[in-house]
């Protein structure tokens, strides 16, 4: 049997072990996060998620404080909005959270509770600019804009509990507090390897991508949902498309294989798609060896009556042909089906083996 | 794979073997690092020392090419020492007398002279393995791309067999593919001995059925070339017309003189693909195709798992989806197919013809795809092959199998081995990822990878240029000090045109699968000055 609590007035089951923020998500109740990472061992380091435990002397962290049976809960008391409320102006002061100028406009937690909470103005005094630490954007992929930076360290954990690279910790105390590599260096003189997992995880605009900027807000661009082109894992990702070009990758939360996950070239190497350099007509070589554009039906027919005459002098084996490792499965299929069916060899292959 | 990516992170013992998986398969080594943290035991055997050793247990340095070796001795362990899965072998195999009789002859101290792991060591490992069960296999292109590949997998199985971890949850032999549709490639019946769903060409009733469905007469019975044999055979004369759809193989196969050689020799040769590349250069038509999200369809993954690509964009130009550029050459050679979508190709033909995919269907795959075999339109697809040790084919074969040497090794005149693979940032030959702006900042030339202690025998330093020759070919490249490297070895990517390690690979294949031997051939370093 399941044991219960009392959340908000009303008897909620949850099984042992359950931490009062999952506890009362399956109880219908949502509790806000801004550091709490799935996965990851909760830190409360934000203290967003705070909330009211009978007989608590102060407002207990939800995604850390594990419930126990006839635990009495609130999640919506005055007390407990008005110390987030707090919680969230002195989030605000911390840096230079100015969202007109942010590319996380549209998907920032922060900005979603300043709204839920009615913050017209600071309630205390901004961070001086010079105890702000500089941008750093050394590297082609991933801007951090320590100006933006709540210090919840979700990326901290994305970095090491989930992806396992290491590249980043925790840096310095108080109010010198930072996110940094070893030795402090920028990401692309680090152990840093650009899986792009902390871009993701970050709540705000303190870590964003480059090549997005400017290119879609969130709420402009179409998501849609693919399979990663590289290697054999497959991973699942969201295509951020705005006026039918890639702005942006993610990964799909949740999905299998990747569980959310992707590597350097599943999220920053879509677009070579876009170069200039693409074939965009079908080519045919001269007698001087130079190639020349020729329209398709042209170079069809070329194919095809050069096949016709190869079979009608050599035979169908006199043919043979490669598939391609990288394409989709139905192109592999009509390139057997041509090579068997209409040419009539199974000289048909691919690299199999790399 | 016979398992799921999902195992990867529930596993309790994992063995890597040939898989350099924090670079080739970037996430699927998160899955393995989490579960080493989670406290299950990892141990990779490879030459190098790879980043995942970091997290190991137990790193095994083999030297290059002599894994069957290691095998049939960890094997020769496991039967001394009674260590191995008996009820699993009496019920789920045939073969192991012969496989006994093999591993005999391959006691520690033997193995510890091939492969240059201490007795003891190799006795360590076993007793490690059969500590745990199920214990999970791993293993991807160190394995495959020897003379001896198609043993070297067959050691892996035989090995996964013998401890009875085949057909379990988190265990299996699990080979991860190096391309994202390699997998489906094959399943899709692109070999020159099977149709889609691995039915045989030299089976009648397979051909039969195909022909029906293709609407022709009869459909050649006997298995054509494979991609070597197609390329030495342009040389001779006997294959005249050559169709590439989309491989670069001017700097992906070994000995690129050679294959430029080849290629040149065509009579006619056709080329598909979204960007100019070495291997175009040498087309008397380039066909321009269009590229990944700017059509729907389906890419297979390693794990068998059917995942749906879609359209995000439209192809420049006047590129065409490749499916429809043979369609139109059928119907100039007087076939009419009806399928004009990947979605009807998928679901009226491969499904239909298919019977391991012939529940998959468009429809189905909106979510997270499904793993084939799937029979039925009512399975939820296969995540774990041969379930309990009930093998599709009956009982799973052990194989009595000999260690051989790599074709060429070390000598006075060439006394270093040369390794080859892929590194993180790029992938194969750059056509995408070097086009991806950003990429080559992060990695922007190859290096020759080289332990400090050949660095010093050679009075190289940490990037010098130096020169890598072997009996094909050299390239000046930069020296690249590092500890992951022993002795001996030197370690090369394919992703550069100038500094291509395939300059130097040696065109020898695997009997069976034409696998060229890109993990072991024979050079020497000479310095510039
Ligand atoms: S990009 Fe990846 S490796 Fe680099 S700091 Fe972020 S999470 Fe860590
Ligand atoms: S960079 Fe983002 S994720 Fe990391 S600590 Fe700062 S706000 Fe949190
Ligand atoms: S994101 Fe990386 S690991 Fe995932 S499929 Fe793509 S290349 Fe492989
Ligand atoms: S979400 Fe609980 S402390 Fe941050």
């Amino acid at each position: 049997m399941s044991q219960t609590f009392i959340l908000n007035g009303k008897e909620t089951p949850f099984t042992p072990g359950q931490m009062i923020l999952d506890a009362a998500r399956n109880g219908g109740v949502e509790i806000p996060t801004l550091c709490y990472l799935k996965g990851a061992a909760p830190t409360g380091a934000c203290r967003i998620c705070c909330v009211e435990v009978k007989g608590a002397r102060s407002l207990m962290a939800a995604c850390s404080t594990p419930v126990t049976a006839g635990m009495e809960v609130t999640t919506n008391s005055e007390l407990v909005h008005r110390a987030r409320k707090m919680n969230v102006e002195f989030l605000l002061a911390s840096g230079r959270h100015n969202c007109l100028m942010c590319e996380a406009n549209g998907q920032c937690k922060l900005q979603d509770l300043s709204y839920f909470y009615k913050i017209t103005k600071l309630q205390f005094r901004e961070k001086d600019e010079k105890d702000i630490y500089p941008t750093e954007d050394q590297n082609p992929f991933i801007v951090r804009d320590f100006s933006r930076c709540i210090l919840c360290g979700r990326c901290v954990q994305a970095c090491n509990e989930v992806m396992v690279n290491r590249a980043i910790s925790q840096g310095y105390r108080g109010a010198e507090s930072k996110i940094v590599t070893g030795g402090d260096s920028p990401y692309n003189e680090s152990e840093c390897v650009f899986c792009g997992q902390c871009v993701d995880v970050c709540p705000v605009g303190a870590l964003t991508e480059k090549k997005a900027k400017g290119l879609g807000r969130p709420w402009e661009t179409q998501k849609i949902r693919t399979t990663c082109p590289y290697c054999g894992v497959g991973c699942q990702q969201l295509l951020h498309v705005k006026d039918g070009k890639i702005v942006k990758v993610t990964a799909v939360e949740g999905a299998q294989p990747n569980q959310g996950r992707l590597c350097v070239k599943g999220r920053f190497a879509y677009d070579f798609i876009y170069s200039d350099e693409r074939l965009n007509t079908p080519l045919i070589r001269q007698k001087n060896g130079e190639f020349r554009e020729a329209s398709w039906d042209e170079a069809l027919d070329l194919v095809a009556s050069k096949f016709k005459q190869i079979i009608a002098s050599d035979g169908p084996d006199a043919i043979a042909g490669v598939s391609c490792a990288r394409s989709i499965n139905e192109d592999s299929y009509q390139m057997q089906k041509l090579f068997r069916a209409v040419i009539g060899t199974n000289n048909i292959d691919h690299c199999a083996r790399t | 794979m016979t398992n799921s990516f999902a195992d990867f992170m529930k596993a309790k013992m994992i063995l890597v073997i040939g898989s350099n998986m924090t670079e080739a398969h970037p996430v699927a080594a998160t899955f393995v690092k989490d579960a080493a943290i989670g406290g299950a035991e990892l141990i990779v055997v490879d030459p190098r020392r790879t980043d995942l050793v970091d997290f190991a247990k137990m790193h095994v340095p083999l030297k290059v090419g002599s894994d069957v070796a290691l095998i049939n001795s960890v094997m020769n362990v496991l039967i001394e020492e009674n260590l191995y899965d008996k009820t699993y072998v009496e019920n789920c195999t045939v073969g192991f007398g012969e496989l006994r009789e093999k591993v005999l002859e391959y006691p520690p101290e033997r193995a510890a002279e091939i492969t240059g792991v201490s007795a003891d060591t190799i006795r360590a490992l076993a007793r490690r393995l059969a500590s745990v069960k199920p214990a999970m296999l791993m293993y991807t292109l160190g394995i495959t791309e020897h003379i001896c590949g198609v043993n070297n997998v067959m050691s892996c199985a035989n090995l996964q067999m013998l401890l009875g971890n085949v057909g379990f949850e988190c265990g299996g032999v699990n080979p991860l593919r190096g391309q994202n549709n390699v997998q489906g490639a094959c399943d899709m019946g692109a070999l020159p001995n099977v149709f889609p769903g691995y039915q045989r060409v030299d089976n009648a009733d397979a051909r039969a059925k195909f022909a029906k469905a293709w609407n022709v007469a009869s459909l050649p019975d006997k298995p054509g070339m494979m991609m070597p044999t197609m390329m030495e055979n342009l040389t001779k004369g006997k294959v005249k017309a050559f169709y590439v759809f989309g491989e670069n193989l001017a700097n992906t196969e070994p000995d690129i003189h050679h294959v430029e050689h080849c290629l040149q020799s065509a009579e006619f040769l056709v080329c598909q693909d979204i960007f100019p590349t070495e291997t175009t250069r040498f087309a008397h038509v380039i066909l321009p195709a269009a590229a990944w999200s700017e059509n729907d369809g389906t890419f297979t993954s390693s794990e068998r798992r059917v995942n749906r690509v879609r359209t995000a964009s439209v192809a420049p130009g006047q590129a065409k989806p490749n499916w429809w550029i043979f369609k139109e050459i059928a119907r100039r050679m007087g076939h009419a197919w009806t399928s004009s979508s990947a979605r009807e190709i998928w679901d009226n033909e491969v499904s239909v013809l298919a019977p391991s995919m012939a529940g998959i269907k468009y429809r189905r795959l909106e979510g997270d795809g499904i793993q084939w075999p799937a029979p039925n339109e009512e399975h939820c697809g296969t995540p774990t092959l041969h379930r309990d040790g009930k093998f599709t084919c009956g009982l799973g074969v052990l194989k009595p199998i000999d260690w051989i040497p790599p074709a060429e090794v070390p000598d006075e005149e060439y006394p270093l081995v040369l390794s080859t693979g892929r590194r993180l940032y790029h992938y194969h030959t750059r056509t995408q990822t070097g086009r991806s702006p950003g990429i080559n900042d992060l990695l922007g030339e190859e290096t020759a990878d080289i332990s400090a202690a050949d660095a010093r025998k050679l009075g190289v330093a940490d990037g010098e240029m130096v020169l890598v020759k072997s009996r094909r070919g050299k390239v000046k490249v930069r020296a690249r000090v590092t500890h992951q490297v022993p002795e001996g070895l030197v370690w090369m990517a394919f992703h550069f045109r100038e500094a291509c390690a395939n300059w130097l690979t040696n065109p020898v294949y695997d009997p069976i699968t034409q696998t060229a031997e890109y993990k072991a051939c024979a050079v020497r370093i000479d310095r510039l000055t």
